[in-house]
């Protein structure tokens, strides 16, 4: 692989530029180019936000990535990675999300139905990133739970991407170093445990 | 996380140009703090480089006083940077537009960022057009690397041309973060204090503005050439002149996107140092039967070419149709308007909704909203105008609370407007940050008018929309409101708490009823900041 695309889609708060900023940085020390886009501001207060995050070995045009084209869809809750689903490649695109969903709006959909629509795709790993996250020690830890899964996916090594987890949370202490490196290994477990079911 | 230190580059645009704007030797930057612009000051703040070298980089109370300071760090000769926002350099037009017939004496650089598509805006203006109105130079990077490089030279160019420069960045290269070369090891050395060898230089009596506004014509002949002969404006050969592509900044990415690894078959103009290459322009005219301008906010580049007698179809864009008129552009837009074919895709499935931002669990302004909404209640002929700033989302459910969000200041004037013409109650809601930003003046006027009208300053103690910076003059609101002259019998500070709600309530309603200037402050510290450790203070 010399180039991919990555969408991280979910809730405001949700630790989605952490996930962009682990991989982004592990990407730069492997020599890779990167452009990362970022949501700040308003829409950071609980809204839809999603960054583009794009690796490769040469030079990347474009800051963001065009419908269609990305070849993993990171969601941290069902409905925000379905809103996302135009972006991720028709065939081949591997759609990795929580099952949990982020209950934040009273028209939020049932999330049996949503789960249904997620079950549809070819390519899928669908895991309780919240209970795993709870596991580890700290249910702030869902997004290194969702990195794990989605680690055997990307085009750097899931060790290095492993030992960027344990850099980045590195001036939070060791316990928090520890939790989310424990949170990243049953995520990816949970997504190997997920291929052979499915 | 260290992004900004060691080896690893991997910044911000708005981080780029931080670090270009140290590396070109500033003493200071001046900023008030706007989506997406905030994150160049904030590297400022936070970089160690800076602190040694002792660059002043606190925030300024609004963009017009930022302007302003770093106008008279350029006079003592010294280089200054002023970032703001698009609708920031509304604020400050007053200072850009003058500054630009006074000049810069120590390099000036505005730093301005536009927010197409209004991801966190009230509107997406053009910031170029203010460029083309101050007549003077000004750049657009097309990325990362870009945002870099042009601000040092925009520096050397403010000083080489005594003119302040201009940089136009949009929110997508604001932030998005790129590999970027630091092209110093070591920051320039400062300027000394060192005076324009004309004391009147900045006295714009008439006479001198007439004589220096003449010179500033006289100059732009030079700012032309040298966009014209710029590196950052280039050409690239294409042998299918059935069509000719003008691309500005960040546009020309979504190009090269459009044909991944193969070359554009089209002669290709990318510009990103204006005033607009005309010559350059004309050129493309000539040589391709059409051209298609591709650019970011409004259609300026285009509507030059078109001029009054282009040729029907010979320039397109944004003004035929070709590209959407409003909106920013996107890879999958410009590939559209080349004829590409979009890839098959999966649809969103219909059950997904909308999600809105939305004011977090805790959030003060919510329980603020409670006791205004049921003070309302026997009111049905009054109005609440509200601000910039977190407290906006009072406009959606269930909240739905405030009529009005139009500019930084303007709920406590148009309040002002409303109740003269009889509407009551009025009610004013603003933020502290938004208060002090522009609130002061027009609590002048409520108090000289005597104005019957309540403003009710929701006090997070933070400017929270932004991230959190602090507050000027925080804790002392009610000190400044009663000493412009609001009676302090009718300043009330309360705690926005559910267990305070009827309480706060019943003084609000008594307040609707008072035919007079009537100030709330309810106070209580942002849950974000709180959760951060952030004082406000500061």
């Amino acid at each position: 692989m010399t180039h991919q695309d990555i969408l991280i889609a979910g809730v405001g708060g949700q630790g989605i530029l952490s996930i962009a900023g682990i991989i982004g940085t592990a990407a730069i020390e492997r020599g890779l180019h990167v452009k990362q886009c970022e949501v700040h501001g308003m829409a950071q207060r609980g809204g839809a936000v999603v960054s583009h995050l794009r690796l490769s070995e040469k030079p990347i045009a474009s800051d963001l990535i065009g419908r269609g084209r990305a070849d993993l869809l990171l969601a941290m809750e069902p409905m925000e990675g379905l809103r996302h689903l135009p972006w991720l490649k028709h065939d081949g695109g591997v759609l990795v999300a929580n099952r949990v969903p982020v209950r934040n709006l009273k028209t939020y959909p049932a999330t049996e139905a949503l789960i249904a629509h997620i079950d549809r795709l070819q390519k899928r790993r669908l895991l309780d990133a919240e209970a795993l996250a709870r596991k580890a020690g700290t249910v702030r830890a869902v997004n290194s739970v969702l990195l794990g899964a989605a680690s055997a996916f990307l085009m750097i090594p899931a060790e290095v991407i492993r030992d960027a987890v344990a850099q980045f949370f590195d001036y939070k202490g060791a316990t928090i170093v520890e939790q989310n490196l424990m949170a990243f290994d049953l995520g990816r477990a949970a997504a190997e445990e997920n291929s052979k079911a499915s | 996380m260290s992004a900004q230190t060691g080896k690893i580059r991997l910044w911000l645009g708005d981080e780029a140009v931080a670090q270009a704007a140290i590396d070109a030797g500033i003493s200071g930057v001046y900023a008030y703090p706007g989506t997406p612009s905030t994150e160049i000051t904030e590297y400022i703040q936070k970089s160690a480089e800076a602190r040694a070298l002792g660059v002043r980089s606190a925030w300024s109370c609004n963009e017009k006083t930022a302007m302003e300071e770093a106008l008279g760090m350029s006079f003592a000769g010294k280089r200054a940077m002023a970032c703001m926002k698009h609708v920031g350099l509304n604020v400050a037009a007053d200072p850009f537009m003058n500054a630009a017939i006074t000049g810069a004496h120590g390099g000036l650089v505005v730093v301005v960022a536009d927010d197409p598509s209004m991801h966190s805006s009230q509107n997406e203006q053009d910031s170029r057009y203010y460029g083309v109105f101050a007549q003077v130079p000004f750049f657009e990077p097309a990325d990362q690397q870009e945002a870099y490089d042009q601000t040092r030279e925009a520096f050397d160019f403010s000083e080489r041309w005594g003119v302040p420069v201009m940089l136009r960045l949009t929110t997508r290269l604001a932030h998005s973060r790129a590999n970027v070369k630091r092209r110093v090891e070591q920051p320039r050395a400062q300027n000394p204090i060192r005076f324009h060898d004309d004391p009147r230089r900045f006295v714009l009596l008439p006479a001198i503005a007439r004589r220096n506004y003449n010179e500033l014509l006289k100059k732009l002949p030079e700012f032309q050439a040298a966009a014209e002969a710029s590196p950052y404006n280039t050409v690239e050969e294409g042998s299918d002149r059935s069509l000719g592509i003008v691309a500005c900044g960040l546009a020309v990415n979504y190009l090269r996107e459009a044909y991944g690894d193969e070359a554009c078959p089209h002669p290709v103009l990318k510009i990103s140092q204006y005033p607009a290459p005309r010559k350059a322009l004309a050129r493309m005219l000539e040589r391709c039967e059409s051209v298609l301008v591709l650019e970011d906010g409004y259609p300026l580049v285009e509507d030059l070419m078109k001029g009054v007698n282009a040729r029907p179809g010979a320039v397109r864009g944004r003004l035929d149709g070709t590209l959407p008129r409003a909106g920013e552009l996107d890879p999958d837009i410009v590939a559209q308007a080349l004829g590409h074919a979009a890839p098959h895709t999966h649809e969103v499935p219909a059950d997904v909704v909308p999600r809105p931002p939305s004011l977090c669990a805790g959030c003060p302004h919510a329980n603020t909203y409670d006791f205004l909404r049921d003070a309302m209640a026997d009111h049905p002929g009054g109005r609440v105008f509200s601000d910039i700033g977190c407290y906006t989302l009072g406009a959606l459910p269930p909240y739905e609370a405030i009529n009005s969000c139009v500019d930084m200041g303007a709920s406590v004037t148009m309040a002002k407007g409303a109740a003269e013409a009889g509407v009551h109650p009025s009610v004013a809601v603003i933020g502290d940050s938004t208060f002090m930003h522009s609130g002061l003046t027009g609590l002048l006027d409520i108090v000289e008018d005597k104005t019957p009208m309540t403003l009710i300053i929701a006090d997070n103690l933070t400017t929270g929309m932004t991230g959190g910076q602090p507050v000027a003059a925080a804790g002392r609101l009610e000190d400044i409101v009663k000493g412009l002259g609001v009676a302090p019998e009718h300043v009330h500070v309360l705690v926005p708490l559910p267990g305070n709600h009827k309480a706060n309530t019943e003084i609000l309603r008594k307040e609707l009823d008072y035919r007079g200037p009537s100030v709330i402050i309810s106070r209580r510290q942002c849950v974000v900041a709180a959760r951060a450790g952030k004082s406000g203070i500061g």
